[in-house]
Order: C-alpha cells, then sequence, then structure tokens
C-alpha cells in the first residue's frame, strides 16, 4: 500500500495554466465559502410560514419582493438557480387558475357589486351546490385573488429556497445513516435535467430527419428514444459509481447492529406513540415524555447506524453565525407575523365584504422587511466566469 | 500489477466468447496500451481490471484476474475502488455531484479517508491536472477536455494503483488531447501508476506507450509486446506507422521524432515531385451556371453557393457561441472545420441546417433560409449527421429505418435501402440499429441523409469512435460523394481525416474564424493541426501516406 496522506510526491504541485485563463500572476479572487444551504431553506420555509397566516395582499406584495430581491442578488451562477423562474411562473399560473375557477364556479363569498354575470349551465339535481357560470362579484374575485397570493407568495419561497441553496447541497448534511438515501435522491435530481436536454436533442434530430419537431406528436415520438437513453445512462452512472465505491460498508460487530435496530425501531415506535398521547385528550400526560424518548432513542439509533457507513465528508459547510443570521432572521419574520396575526387579526385579513382597499398594517410589514437581512450579511455570489461550452455535449 | 491468467469472457446470450484465452501481466508503473479494430472487446478487457466484467455486466469469467493482488472474482468493484480508477468512455455518465471541487472528493469520501486528507490531495489533484480555475464550476458548463479532466481528476484522488481509461481521447482536440497525455504521463513517471488504456486514435498515444496488448480479432488470443513489434503487424496502426513501413524503415518508428530522423532519404527520393492534383476528390467540373443566379454575387463566374453564412452571429444559453462569421461553401467542395471543443464548430453546422436561428447576420442554404424552412423541404437542401448517429435512428430494423426514411424524404420507395446496400453491402435488413457497430450505425445514418439527396452534406466529430478501417471506409464514401457534386462541411478533430478529404480547412477559436485556407496551407502551418506525414516531411507539402505511395509508385 502507498503511504496514507500522499504528502513528499514529487511534482505534484505543479501548476499548469489552464487555457483561456489570464496569465499566472493575476490573481483569482476566491469567494468566501457559501453559506450552509439548511440556512437558506430555513430562511426560505419560514417566509413561506409567513405567507400562509396572511391574507393582506400588501403584505404578501413585500414578502414576494422580500423574498425576490435576496433571491436576485445572492443567487449563485448555477443551472440550477434557474429553478427560480419556473417557480414564478407557476405561481403565475395558480394565480390565473384559481382566479379563473372563481369566475367559472362561482364563489361562495356574498357579494353586491356584480361585475358580469356569466350564462349559467343547468345542471341537474344530483350536482346541487355546484355551479357553472352566474353572476360574477367583485367581493368574490377579491378573496379568490388574496387567496391565490397566498398560495402563489408560499410557491415563490420555495423557489427562492431552490435558486439559493439546491436540493442537493442540502441533502449532502444529511447524517451518515441516511447518506445512501441522499444520492439517490440527488442521481435522480441531475436525471431530470439530463432527460431535458435529450427531448431537445432529439426533437433537433427529428428535423433532420424532415419530420416537424413542433407539437405534441413529436414529443410522443421521441419518448421511446429518450427513456432508453435514460435507461443506458442510469446504468453506466451506477457502474461507475460502484466502480469509485459506492456502499462500501464498515464491518460493524453483530451486537452494534442489533442495538441500532432496536433503537431505531423502538424509538420510531416511541415517536407514534407519543404523538397519539399529545393528539387525544386521554393521554395529556405520558404523551410529551414518551414522544421526547421515543425522538432520542431514534436519533441515537441513527448515529449508530452512521458506523456501518466508512464515508467520510469533504468539506462540509459549516454552521456559522452568519448561517444563524439567515435563519434566526427568517424565524422572526414568521414569529412575529404569527404574533401579529393573533393580536390584531383584522389587518393581516382584510375583509372583502364589504369590499375596502386593504391598508397596510405597519408592524408587520416592519417585520416581513427584517427578510432582507441574508441580503446583506451573505457573501455575494462569484461573478460568473466565461460560461463557455461546448454546446452539444 | 494486473494478472490475467486464461480469461475467457461470455457474455449471457452470446453464442462466442467476448474475449479468449486472454493471458498476460501489467508490471507495475507502465503505461500498457490496449488495440485492435471495433468489436474485439477491447471494453471487456478493461472493465475485467475493475471488476464491473462481470459483476456489473453479467456473464461468465473463465480462468482468474488479479489486480495487486486481488482476485476480480472475490472483490467487487466498490472493494476494488481504492487501488483501480476507472474512466469509461462517456465521462459525463461519470460524473456523481455537480461540481468539480465535489466531483473530486466523492471517491475519497467513499473510501472515508480522513478530511484533511482529502483538502489536500484535492488541491494537489487541482494543480495536477490545471483545474484550479475551474474548481466551482458547474461540471455541465465544461468542454470536453475539460470534463475529461475532471473526470481523470475524480479518479486521481484516491491514489488507485491502478488506472484504467477508455478512448480517453477520442473526443478531444489535439490540444486538450495533448494536455490529457501530458497527466498521464507525468502520473506515470511521477508517482508510478499503472495505466491500462484503450485508444482508436493511435497516432495521438502509441509513441508513450511501455507495451502494447493486440487484440487481433474477435475472439482471438491477444498478443503483447513492445509497441513497435506490435505495430509492425498490427492491422491498426498511425500513419506514422503506416509511412514507415511504405519506407521499410526498421526499427519502425513510433513517433513523429524518430521518424523524421530517419526520413532524410525518403525525402530525397521525393524531392522533385508533388502531390497528386488533390488531396481529396478531383474538384468537380463547376456546374451549369444558373441562368437566374442571385444578382448580389459580384463574381458572376463562381458557381452559385450551396451554402453562405455572412456575418453570422449565435447565442446559446447566454453565450455568445458565434461571432461575425463568414462561410461560403461550393458545390463539390469538401470543407474541414476545426478548433478546440467549445469553438463553435457544432454551432455553426446547426445553424446551417436551422437548429438555431442567429442573432445577428445572415445564413442561407440552398438560397432558403435554414430555421424558417419547413423541416420537410429542408432535408432535400441540406442532411446533417449529427455527433451521436443513433439519434437519428428510431426504428427497430434497418429495413424499416429505410422505409421511415424514404417516406421522410418522399423518395421512391427502396431509395434508401439500396444507398445502404452500396455504401455498406453487408449490413443485414432484421437487424437493429443499436446492435450495428459504431462505423456501421454511422453509415446508416449517412443513407438515411442521403436518402433526400441533398447537394450539402454536414457531419459533427464523423470519426469518433472509428477504427482505421471504418475510416477508411467513410474516406472513400465521402470522396465518392464529393466526385459526385455533393459538398461536404465536417467539423472534426481527426487532422488526418481532414488531411485526406477537404480541400479546405476552416479554423474556429472563440467563435470567430481565424484561418480559412486550401487544407494544405492550414494544417501545415499550425502545428496542433498538422498530420503526422506532414510533420514528417516538412517541408515537402506532403499530407498522407496514401499521396507519398502514389508519388513513389509513379
Amino acid at each position: 500500500m502507498r503511504e496514507a496522506d500522499g504528502s513528499g510526491r514529487p511534482g505534484l504541485a505543479r501548476p499548469r495554466p489552464e487555457r483561456g485563463t489570464p496569465p499566472a500572476g493575476v490573481p483569482v479572487p476566491r469567494p468566501r465559502r457559501a453559506l450552509h444551504p439548511g440556512a437558506w431553506w430555513l430562511w426560505a420555509l419560514a417566509l413561506g410560514t409567513a405567507a400562509t397566516r396572511t391574507t393582506n395582499p400588501l403584505l404578501l406584495a413585500l414578502l414576494i419582493t422580500v423574498s425576490g430581491y435576496v433571491v436576485a442578488v445572492r443567487r449563485p451562477h448555477t443551472p440550477w438557480a434557474r429553478s427560480y423562474g419556473a417557480f414564478v411562473k407557476l405561481a403565475a399560473a395558480v394565480l390565473v387558475l384559481r382566479l379563473a375557477f372563481a369566475i367559472v364556479l362561482g364563489s361562495p363569498i356574498p357579494g353586491t357589486h356584480t361585475l358580469f354575470t356569466l350564462p349559467e349551465v343547468p345542471l341537474p339535481g344530483w350536482a346541487q351546490g355546484i355551479r357553472l357560470g352566474g353572476r360574477v362579484t367583485a367581493e368574490g374575485l377579491t378573496f379568490a385573488l388574496y387567496d391565490a397570493l397566498r398560495l402563489a407568495a408560499l410557491l415563490i419561497c420555495v423557489g427562492a429556497a431552490n435558486a439559493l441553496a439546491s436540493p442537493s447541497r442540502l441533502l449532502k448534511s444529511l447524517p451518515g445513516a441516511l447518506y445512501e438515501l441522499g444520492v439517490a435522491v440527488v442521481v435522480a435530481l441531475t436525471f431530470a435535467p439530463n432527460l431535458i436536454a435529450d427531448v431537445r436533442r432529439l426533437r433537433a434530430a427529428r428535423r433532420l430527419r424532415g419530420r416537424p419537431d413542433k407539437g405534441v406528436r413529436g414529443l410522443v415520438q421521441v419518448g421511446l428514444p429518450v427513456l432508453e437513453g435514460a435507461l443506458e445512462r442510469s446504468v453506466s452512472l451506477a457502474a461507475a459509481m460502484d466502480a469509485r465505491g459506492y456502499g462500501r460498508t464498515a464491518e460493524v460487530p453483530a451486537a452494534v447492529r442489533r442495538t441500532t435496530a432496536a433503537l431505531t425501531l423502538g424509538g420510531l415506535l416511541g415517536v407514534c406513540a407519543g404523538t397519539y398521547g399529545l393528539l387525544t385528550a386521554a393521554g395529556g400526560s405520558y404523551g410529551l415524555p414518551v414522544l421526547l424518548a421515543g425522538l432520542a432513542s431514534a436519533l441515537a439509533g441513527l448515529r449508530l447506524g452512521g458506523r456501518r457507513s466508512v464515508r467520510t465528508r469533504y468539506r462540509p459547510d459549516p454552521w456559522d453565525a452568519r448561517a444563524w443570521l439567515v435563519s434566526a432572521s427568517g424565524a422572526a419574520v414568521a414569529a412575529l407575523l404569527i404574533l401579529a396575526g393573533s393580536l390584531d387579526p383584522g389587518s393581516l385579513d382584510p375583509g372583502v365584504v364589504p369590499l375596502e382597499p386593504p391598508a397596510l398594517p405597519l408592524w408587520p410589514a416592519a417585520a416581513v422587511l427584517l427578510g432582507l437581512l441574508p441580503a446583506f450579511v451573505t457573501p455575494a455570489p462569484e461573478a460568473a466566469r466565461d460560461p463557455r461550452k461546448e454546446p452539444t455535449t | 500489477m494486473i494478472r490475467f491468467e486464461n480469461v475467457s469472457v461470455t457474455y449471457d446470450g452470446a453464442a462466442r466468447p467476448a474475449v479468449r484465452d486472454v493471458d498476460l501481466e501489467v508490471p507495475e508503473g507502465e503505461l500498457v496500451l490496449v488495440v485492435g479494430p471495433s468489436g474485439v472487446g477491447k471494453s471487456t478487457v478493461l472493465g475485467a481490471v475493475s471488476g464491473l466484467v462481470p459483476h456489473f455486466t453479467g456473464g461468465t469469467l473463465h480462468g482468474r484476474v488479479t489486480v495487486a493482488g486481488r482476485d476480480t472474482r472475490t472483490h467487487k468493484p466498490r472493494e476494488l475502488a481504492d487501488v483501480v480508477g476507472t474512466v469509461g468512455q462517456d465521462p459525463l455518465s461519470h460524473f456523481v455531484t455537480d461540481t468539480v471541487e465535489d466531483e473530486l472528493a466523492y471517491g475519497m469520501e467513499s473510501l472515508g479517508l480522513p478530511p484533511d486528507v482529502m483538502r489536500r490531495r484535492v488541491e494537489e489533484t487541482l494543480d495536477l491536472l490545471g483545474l484550479a480555475d475551474l474548481r466551482d464550476r458547474h461540471i455541465s458548463t465544461l468542454s470536453g477536455g475539460q470534463q475529461q479532466r475532471v473526470a481523470i481528476g475524480s479518479v486521481l484522488t484516491p491514489h488507485p494503483k491502478v488506472l484504467v481509461l477508455d478512448e480517453p481521447t477520442s473526443a478531444l482536440d489535439p490540444a486538450a488531447a495533448e494536455e490529457v497525455l501530458a497527466v498521464l504521463q507525468r502520473l506515470v513517471h511521477d508517482l508510478g501508476t499503472t495505466i491500462l488504456m484503450a485508444e482508436h486514435r493511435l497516432e495521438r498515444v502509441v509513441q508513450y506507450a511501455d507495451q502494447v496488448v493486440l487484440l487481433p480479432g474477435p475472439g482471438e488470443r491477444p498478443w503483447m509486446g513492445a509497441p513497435a513489434e506490435v505495430m509492425a503487424v498490427s492491422p491498426v496502426c498511425p500513419p506514422v506507422v503506416e509511412l514507415g513501413r511504405l519506407a521499410g524503415w526498421s526499427p519502425l518508428p513510433l513517433s513523429v521524432r524518430d521518424a523524421r530522423r530517419g526520413a532524410a532519404p525518403l525525402r530525397e527520393r521525393l524531392e522533385g515531385k508533388q502531390p497528386g492534383p488533390d488531396t481529396g476528390a478531383p474538384r468537380p467540373a463547376a456546374p451549369v451556371k444558373r441562368l437566374f443566379g442571385r444578382a448580389k454575387k459580384e463574381n458572376t463566374g463562381a458557381p452559385e453557393p450551396v451554402a453562405e453564412a455572412r456575418a453570422l452571429a449565435v447565442r446559446r444559453d447566454r453565450v455568445q457561441a458565434l461571432t461575425r462569421v463568414d462561410l461560403t461553401v461550393s458545390p463539390g467542395e469538401t470543407v474541414a472545420l476545426m478548433g478546440r471543443n467549445g469553438a463553435g464548430k457544432s454551432t455553426l453546422l446547426s445553424a446551417l441546417v436551422g437548429l438555431v436561428a442567429p442573432s445577428s447576420g445572415s445564413v442561407r442554404t440552398g438560397g432558403a433560409v435554414p430555421h424558417r424552412t419547413r423541416p420537410r423541404d429542408l432535408v432535400r437542401k441540406v442532411g446533417l449527421v449529427p455527433q451521436e448517429p443513433r439519434d437519428l435512428l428510431y426504428a427497430d430494423t434497418v429495413a424499416a429505418e429505410c422505409a421511415a426514411a424514404d417516406r421522410d424524404a418522399e423518395a421512391e420507395p427502396g431509395t434508401c435501402r439500396a444507398l445502404l446496400a452500396e455504401l455498406l453491402p453487408s449490413v443485414a435488413d432484421d437487424m437493429h440499429p443499436r446492435d450495428l457497430s459504431e462505423g456501421q450505425r454511422l453509415t446508416l445514418a449517412l443513407a438515411v441523409v442521403l436518402t433526400a439527396r441533398p447537394p450539402l452534406l454536414l457531419l459533427d466529430e464523423p470519426t469518433r469512435g472509428l477504427d482505421y478501417a471504418a475510416k477508411a471506409r467513410l474516406t472513400a464514401i465521402l470522396r465518392r460523394l464529393a466526385a459526385e457534386g455533393h459538398a461536404i462541411v465536417m467539423a472534426t478533430h481527426d487532422v488526418e481525416l481532414a488531411a485526406e478529404l477537404a480541400h479546405r480547412v476552416v479554423l474556429l477559436a472563440e467563435g470567430e474564424v481565424i484561418a480559412d485556407g486550401p487544407s494544405a496551407e492550414v494544417v501545415v502551418a499550425s502545428p496542433a493541426f498538422a498530420p503526422q506525414v506532414a510533420k514528417i516531411l516538412a517541408p515537402q507539402p506532403w499530407l498522407t501516406v496514401a499521396q507519398v505511395k502514389e508519388a513513389l509508385e509513379r
């Protein structure tokens, strides 16, 4: 065997100039390590939680703006970060769909301001309670708009989490025992972009055969070759992963294995029993202790299970002060909005009957602005350097 | 280090073993090259070293393979991961993570190396392979050569004793291939790594090999020996060896340098002679001038070009892929587009068939604007064989594919099949396109494209993965097509192919045309793109062995 650390090898650290880069001597700025992905997800999900507590369109718009601003200034230059646009489009689609439903199916909100009347479709008796067409009121539409805006804000917050820290980076922080599960998810996540690239390539190839490359039929006909290609790629990826040591396990004593199983299983049962106890009136006394004990046992099981995996982690993202600040800013927004909701429900959920313009409640709005903190405490993403690539590979 | 003892591998459902009686030993610290025509089992031999054959591929392995004393029968690939590093043909299907640095660390993480060791080795490997500036880059944004280096780096970090590489330079431009080979040499010289490598482009690698394993044919006994000995009898050999055989040099030269030292007498014999009328096909008589040629053409004597790009610019994914490209292709002309990976060759071909729209400037093929023309009409003006010919093929059998091609092109039924029979006489009707060899599949795609009789034929990397025999067949086919008046534009890294076929070479760099002229001038002027024969016989203007042979026989 060679010595383990590989030090003292001659010639290892000889730098070679890279084509198309500045000449030697020009320092390339190294960005500080990126923020822990968990912090971004906590921040974004907390903003999402805050969004669910209000239907005030001004507050929701403010929430969307805040998350959008942070994404705009802090998202890294990775292909994954472009998914934000897709989430925004999805949110817009939700908005439009909700309004369309409110127009066609009517709204339970009583209203007096009739905007227009659609011809009503008479439905048979068994469909009682469902209405098609009919009167469309301003109140009903406003209610639908507020409601949809809430969902859209939630979606955009999830999109922000995706753009700021890709889920694959988040999965890297999983405990060792869950590592293989994490890799499976990561591989599945990279599968989708490859699939899309394949579809594009094959549709282009259809054009070369003189067949129309647009339309649904074109898409259907490339389906089989795309799946074949995807399958082949997965097989060769599996081979490559196997050859690179994926799934190596350490020998652990049988006693440890049995303890792991007992702890995990017992712990999960404890969690179930404890939750049941908490939710039923009768188990108020034993619910919490059993839940906590079960949780502790399950965590111990996971930790012990990690011994089977020989894997180590390369440059794990540190959970530092900035990560605390970012997640705390998100949590503060959520907590303050929940608090405001219980103190002054009227300003967070403006009424639609009678119709009145929503007012911007000052304190909750200031609380939402706390969510801007990450834009100032996190490092800026590095500038995109020469994204040139071979377009066909 | 690696020992094969009477190894035969039979895949499930195969009548004959893929390789038979492999009996060889690779000593530590040697670079051993596996050569042979397509389909003789080179990949099987390589796979047996890492244990992927038969643990992953299935099939039966008789005999014994040991690597660093470990028997692959009892050790799964993952248990060999610390001694064997494997890089397959397609680096993209090798990557597990998404950034360069993580990818380099992945193998070490799986082996459970301590974090400080991992950190140091990643930094060392980044420097060793010249990847330091790319460390945070997303792998999908790298060029082919960069990806190949990342793939090699990712298996180097666990410090394997054995490196197994399947065609590491086939997809690379000459300069990137040099980089990769320089790295491999450094590994052999400085770190004592044992390397087992298969490669079709022998002209790039054979001079670096310590020993060569020749697999002469499917199921035949392999033979291992010194490179010069093996090359003397090998059915596949690079131009330098072919020239050496022609001139009767002994010992046989393997590198341009060796050949040049012995080439003085040959240069004398060739003194005063000139290469034949043309490197490629003889120029066809100028087609009959059209009556209603576009008035824009000032030079009325020139034939109507089949393709014309003027100040063409293309942006793709926020990247300026092409900038102000001017290109005119006349009927019967063969043009080679060369340049490093990512220079815009494929984009230019795509623009000529309308797969991408120009962001400014204009492009016309056969008088039509390609991206605005209906595909059905466009196939009669221009045809493209993509880098992966399989993309063009949908049907289950060769016959069905040909019938579909006739329908697509609205040609007489049987046109495509007749073409295919001409180009590739041996192929059976009921074969699945996937079961064809790389060269056969390319020829089938070529026949499909030619069914519509386009005057302009575009080829993207046609010789990738082809052995010398398949390449020679392709050269003959293309030469005949050019003689029939087809204009051919091919994007290629293969300087030998360009030297044999092209009338004109267009060099692209960073999306711009940096040289455009007769092949003899352009390729000889550039050290990276000069074919071996030109380097050996410089300053005389010879490009191919065939030219020299013909001149000697004159």
